[in-house]
């Protein structure tokens, strides 16, 4: 696909210069127009039930609102700061000791002043979800842009599918 | 220890600071309870790793969606004596401003407690509690100690 943008420059952006999902070890694991997948790996400090030893929401929301973030960030065509303005989460099940947790995230609409995503979380498979995610983004908001060129150019990707 | 005797026993001495560190995540993400001003508040402390913007720099909004759910825990386990942690169920937040690199304060309240689910209204602010930064609302599914047992 001619759209497939470089991982690595994804995996810089949204894994290693973001402190917070560093922090969390969020891994990119894939990255097209409109859609990203992250994975996060079961970590002893990322436990919120120390006698079950499942992820603390908190870890889920914070994957999700990246996730949706990322798949923001390749329907732009000018790179800009953008913010979350709202996003609900749906906790469907407990996540499974030990387990990565996968994430994917959709952003279905973009217009000049928001964008808007949902997101599923699961644990590789996509009809037994652990979360669902509904997130809204505002655009262009304060500050400065890291990214300086668009990371999927305006022409790719029309029609792609994913 | 565990998390529910914990609570217990800072009900009995009316002292929240044992309930920090509590669980690994929130020791992770350096969120605790503290009831020193006489109302439950949870504090997010600052560090560098809750950033998810660097050039404001900002906190990242998870961070900040992490606080205001603990603090809707805490305030569950405090008002409500259940015989399991309660669960959440759905929780949607409202970002209203930037998270500033400095601590961050959150307060719950319940807003309507049934016989198996809770609703939770929390806020959280930083310098100025009357600007608030985020807001969300919470349910979580509890399992309430029965007193007629």
């Amino acid at each position: 696909m001619s759209d497939k943008p470089d991982r690595k420059i994804y995996e810089q952006a949204f894994s290693d210069a973001i402190p917070q999902n560093k922090a969390l070890g969020l891994e990119v694991v894939e990255v097209a127009r409109g859609r990203g997948v992250l994975r996060l790996p079961w970590k002893q400090e990322l436990v919120g039930n120390p006698e079950t030893g499942v992820i603390h929401g908190g870890a889920i929301t914070t994957m999700l609102d990246a996730c949706c973030g990322m798949a923001v960030a390749t329907m732009l065509q000018t790179p800009q700061p953008f913010a979350t303005l709202d996003l609900r989460i749906d906790y469907v099940r407990p996540a499974t000791k030990g387990e990565a947790v996968i994430a994917e995230a959709e952003c279905y609409r973009i217009t000049s002043n928001v964008a808007f995503t949902r997101a599923f979380a699961h644990h590789g498979d996509r009809s037994d979800p652990i979360a669902a995610a509904s997130g809204t983004f505002m655009l262009a908001t304060k500050g400065a842009s890291r990214i300086k060129e668009p990371l999927i150019k305006a022409d790719d990707g029309k029609g792609d599918g994913a | 220890m565990s998390l529910l005797d914990l609570v217990a026993e800072a009900r009995r001495s009316g002292d929240l600071s044992a309930l920090e560190g509590s669980t690994p995540y929130n020791k992770f993400m350096n969120i605790a309870p503290e009831n020193s001003t006489g109302e439950l508040l949870t504090r997010m402390r600052y560090d560098r790793q809750l950033i998810g913007n660097i050039m404001l720099p900002a906190l990242h909004g998870g961070t900040i969606g992490a606080l205001l759910e603990s603090a809707a825990i805490f305030q569950v386990l405090w008002e409500i004596e259940t015989i399991a942690i309660p669960k959440i169920i759905t929780i949607t937040v409202d970002y209203l401003r930037s998270g500033r690199p400095v601590d961050t304060l959150a307060r719950a309240v319940l807003t309507k407690q049934g016989r198996r689910v809770v609703n939770v209204a929390v806020e959280a602010w930083q310098d100025d509690r009357a600007r608030p930064i985020a807001s969300a609302n919470a349910h979580f599914l509890i399992s309430p100690r029965d007193r007629d047992d």
